[in-house]
């Protein structure tokens, strides 16, 4: 045995290890718990009857055929939900109060295919499908409008007669100056349109929602698959006059979410009311139709009249642009996406001068939700749209113009014109690894090396950003009146009675494994394994800790979870280090926490393991002083807010975000001239989200975002015909990207730690996008310059055909550019 | 007990090597029949169309989806789950413990169809390469991993190697494909 010394046993950091993930087992066995796998006493089944067309007025509805078959427990339509709730809350109401008023179920109108009228409750999910084809719904057909720009004409058909528009919201972004900028630069590059889809990263577990309303205790248990209950609640609360209190949210599992599970509020709100109405629990299982019809799409958006000053060495000064995003029938979670995509004005590149004249407007088409890339990468893909039509208009270099216009490492922390601070990152280092694992200039001699071959070779790139840790007071600059700024997250770390270690957290992950990043950081602090360390699995509002911001979305738990855990297991080891230092008679700063004991700093011998410190805290209390006994709990929680201003609503000026992750990627595609298929031949990625936590965890979101980004850019459209029937309710039709489709992905990084986060940890999740910019970026590459130009960012093979067979005049390319001392 | 209601059909079958003697509603469907009157949790249900995969079970040798297949047709055959795969301890499978190695599931949602695809194709093609992998993959969707680390999981247990060795086999695997 060595020598008792004062040093501090020092260990391997757990933290940066890519450990396998302490879900894996119980997923891979299928012992884990999504939705469907729960159940509850005298459950009933429901299913909803939903409208057949885009936009109707609803005449009458018939659910007697339905209530007379036998095992049919109760129905319930939108004229019995509008009697007992109130209108959903509206984030932006127009300065006059109007509003648009959304029941939890459809009253008098529906506005979009896929709309739910009624609800019927059945013994079996059989029954109750059978009864839901019994309910008669009488419908007036109305017009359609289905045209997200048209929608905002001042003589348009108006959707919602209580808002008098279209408009959900409307905005002048203004910084810098743009005009001047226009009148100083060199050439000004003229785009007129361009045009981000419509897509769902569509996870393979649907919406599902198992509720009780339990008549005894007027308790509403909730076990559900929502991705950020606690917004449901603040929602749905108000409407059905219920206190949050009365909600237990519970999640176990979840198939997947990416911002799409954030829109099953109302259902649950609607499916607790049945429940209260049949006073039995009652589960509903979303069919993959409903999902694509009415369980949330991504925003699309369109770009116009696009400015771009350039100066001759090709620094572009900033841009001008309007823009239309049609967030569908109703407003759920939008209008955030309307100042959302405002955290990366500038995208990657040091613009200074920018004006966007922003339209939000409604249409009959599924609401649009938040969808991985949430806002963002919309306006990203539109700024990478920009600079490689700027380079191939101005016969400039894509690399070398991008790495003229990048922030640059030494420009870090970098305050953009609209006071968002970027906090650090290597753009140029990360566009140079990537090109190199493309093998960038052998691509270009390949690329040569096919052309006349009917093959032809585009290389693309697309750098983009990943802004987490949302500073939620950006709602402001929507409506100054709301009551929303800052964020966080909240964790309770605690010994349970025998010294077990246990955290639970206010998340509810998707996979993003929360159990073993949690576990990681929480085992450095204890200077134990994370092995033994358990997280609970998922959220129980009973006893995990929340506040209103708790959920997974938005690239923020590596800022907000981790910081939570951080917190509250440095509390815990401060209270199991106050008790073993009254038991050792020692000072505080002599003890140490190792292999799950307290000891003497550099004596082992002299050791209480956690039980020990547990027993005398839980049951064994008399042998600590009283005021400690009362005052040390061993469950210690913690809420991490980051540090947040509110922004200046007038100027729409402030730090939006706390982090800023990049992602730079690069691809080789092979266009098949025949036929328009594109094909990649090789996809490389350079990730920079700072300190990473779990390596493996990280890689793993690189690829997922990846793969969801080359399924929009070439396969994935919700496309409606010009009734406002989607076209693609469903696999068959909607071609979610399969092993086939995504090729091997080549991942590097570099770890540019943030200064803001604690951790230097950014949050990456969502990823931005890129291989929508990237693949629209090669395609154009394909095409070459003088032809048509990718206005669009889905490129499935009939719209790339279109585009190389091409052969319009010059001036109507889209793209022209004038030049100073030149007539355009 | 049958949930669906109509006409219904005593069937006798194998699952997992036990024999399961019910009546199954005649339009019942077999993923419906594994997870509701049999309670299993591996076949899960993502698309109702046969197209994602997640309800992927072997039936008579062959993958199937149990999402297109009637319970009755379940009569007489003889049907694996992915609760087939660990052992009887509860150890990971050969298969299970690669994915668990490579990150090769994140939600876990699709992971029980893809685990009974890999074993499927494993078993026609012991050693495939990663387009192999790829087609033989292609009936199951995942929307979280974009398909890397299944892909590297399954050519892990496949070809037994992991770490640099893995990466590197994978990297001389993808440059011989994409330009030839």
């Amino acid at each position: 045995m060595t020598a008792p010394t004062t040093e501090k046993v020092a260990t391997t950091p757990w933290t940066g290890q890519s450990l396998p993930r302490k879900e894996d087992e119980r997923l891979l066995k299928a012992q884990g718990s999504f939705v469907d796998d729960e159940g509850m006493y005298r459950q009933g089944y429901a299913e909803f009857v939903r409208s057949p067309y885009a936009h109707a007025r609803i005449v009458s509805i018939d659910v007697s055929a339905a209530e007379a078959l036998a095992g049919v427990i109760t129905t319930l339509i939108g004229d019995e939900v509008k009697a007992m709730t109130e209108p959903l809350f509206q984030f932006a109401p127009k300065e006059d109060g109007s509003q648009m008023n959304e029941y939890l179920l459809g009253v008098d109108i529906v506005r979009y295919q896929g709309e739910a009228v009624a609800l019927v409750m059945a013994e079996t999910r059989e029954i109750a499908r059978d009864a839901a084809d019994l309910i008669e719904v009488e419908y007036e057909p109305l017009p359609v409008l289905l045209d997200g720009v048209a929608a905002a004409e001042p003589d348009s058909y108006v959707l919602h007669d209580s808002l008098g528009d279209n408009i959900a919201w409307k905005g002048l972004f203004d910084w810098g100056d743009i005009e001047w900028a226009l009148e100083e630069a060199d050439h000004v590059v003229k785009i007129d349109k361009l045009h981000f889809h419509r897509y769902s990263s569509t996870p393979i577990e649907c919406n599902a929602i198992l509720v009780n309303w339990d008549p005894g205790t007027d308790m509403i248990r909730v076990v559900s698959n929502n991705q950020f209950p606690m917004f449901g609640a603040l929602v749905i609360g108000p409407s059905m006059g219920v206190g949050v209190d009365q909600f237990d949210f519970v999640s176990q599992d979840i198939g997947g979410g990416f911002g799409i599970k954030i829109n099953s509020y109302t259902h649950i709100g609607v499916l607790a009311l049945l429940s209260r109405k049949a006073g039995r629990p009652v589960k509903w299982t979303e069919t993959r139709t409903e999902h694509h019809q009415s369980g949330g799409h991504g925003n699309e958006r369109t770009f116009l009249d696009i400015e771009v000053p350039v100066m001759a060495d090709g620094t572009m000064l900033g841009y001008k642009m309007r823009a239309f995003d049609d967030a569908g029938a109703y407003l759920h979670y939008e209008p955030l996406g309307a100042v959302i995509w405002s955290q990366v004005v500038p995208g990657p590149y040091k613009l200074k001068h920018v004006q966007v004249d922003y339209t939000e407007t409604l249409t009959n088409k599924c609401p649009a939700v938040p969808n991985r890339g949430y806002s963002r990468m919309q306006h990203i893909w539109f700024l990478e749209r920009v600079i490689d039509l700027v380079a191939q208009e101005l016969e400039l270099d894509p690399v070398e113009v991008r790495k003229l216009n990048y922030i640059q490492p030494e420009d870090y922390p970098y305050t953009t014109p609209n006071g968002c601070v970027y906090d650090s990152g290597d753009l140029p280092t990360a566009l140079d690894m990537v090109l190199e694992m493309i093998d960038y200039e052998g691509a270009k001699q390949l690329k040569e090396e096919r052309a006349g071959s009917g093959k032809r070779i585009g290389i693309g790139i697309g750098t983009t950003l990943d802004s987490g840790t949302n500073n939620f007071g950006q709602s402001r600059i929507l409506n100054p009146e709301l009551p929303f700024s800052g964020n966080g997250e909240a964790c309770t770390a605690l010994l349970d009675l025998y010294g077990e270690v246990m955290l639970k957290l206010g998340t509810n992950p998707q996979g993003q494994g929360h159990e073993t990043t949690g576990s990681q950081v929480a085992a450095d602090i204890l200077g134990m394994s994370p092995e033994n360390i358990r997280v609970w699995a998922g959220f129980d509002k009973s006893h995990s800790a929340y506040i209103g911001f708790s959920g997974t979305y938005a690239s923020q738990f590596a800022v907000t979870g981790i910081n939570a855990i951080i917190g509250a297991v440095e509390k815990l080891k401060a209270e199991i280090i106050e008790v073993a230092a009254h038991a050792f008679g020692a000072e505080q700063d002599q003890v140490e926490l190792v292999d799950g004991e307290a000891r003497i700093i550099g004596n082992p011998e002299a050791a209480i393991p956690f039980i020990g410190i547990a027993n005398m805290v839980f049951a064994n209390n008399s042998t600590l002083p009283h005021e400690m006994a009362e005052r040390v709990s061993l469950t210690c929680r913690h809420v991490y807010v980051p540090k947040f201003e509110l922004p200046d609503v007038e100027k729409k000026y402030g730090n939006l975000t706390l982090t800023y992750s990049s992602q730079t990627h690069a691809a080789v595609v092979e266009v098949d001239e025949e036929t328009g298929k594109v094909q990649i031949l090789d996809y490389a990625v350079v990730d920079d989200c700072g300190k990473r936590i779990n390596p493996m965890v990280v890689d793993g979101q690189v690829h997922g975002a990846t793969g969801l980004g080359i399924g929009a850019a070439l396969r994935e459209a919700f496309e409606y015909d010009e009734d406002g029937q989607l076209l693609n309710s469903n696999f068959l039709f909607y071609h979610a990207a399969t092993a086939t489709d995504v090729p091997n992905i080549k991942t590097d990084h570099i770890e540019s730690p943030s200064p803001f986060s604690g951790t230097g940890a950014k949050g990456m999740g969502e990823g931005g996008g890129a291989p929508l910019h990237t693949i629209s970026s090669a395609i154009q590459d394909a095409l070459g310059p003088g032809k048509a130009i990718v206005s669009d960012s889905h490129n499935p093979p009939e719209r790339v055909w279109r585009l190389l067979n091409w052969d319009g005049p010059a001036d109507e390319r889209g793209v022209s550019v004038a030049s100073k001392g030149t007539t355009s | 007990m049958a949930n669906a209601p109509g006409p219904v059909q005593d069937i006798e079958f194998t699952l997992n090597g036990d024999p399961v003697s019910r009546t199954a509603s005649s339009r019942q469907l077999l993923v419906h029949f594994l997870r509701d009157d049999l309670g299993l949790r591996g076949p899960k249900i993502g698309c109702d169309t046969g197209h994602c995969g997640a309800c992927t079970v072997n039936y008579n040798g062959k993958v199937i989806k149990s999402c297109m297949t009637l319970a009755v047709q379940a009569d007489g055959a003889e049907i694996e789950t992915v609760e087939s795969l660990a052992g009887e301890s509860g150890e990971l499978d050969d298969l299970q413990e690669s994915f668990r190695e490579n990150h090769a599931l994140q939600c876990g949602y699709c992971t029980s169809g893809v685990l009974m695809s890999s074993k499927f194709l494993l078993e026609r093609n012991p050693k495939p390469t990663a387009e192999e992998i790829r087609e033989g993959i292609q009936g199951n969707i995942c929307r979280c991993t974009g398909y890397v680390n299944i892909v590297k999981a399954i050519s892990a247990a496949a070809h037994g190697d992991k770490g640099l060795d893995l990466i590197e086999r994978m990297n001389r695997e993808h440059s011989q494909e994409v330009r030839g």
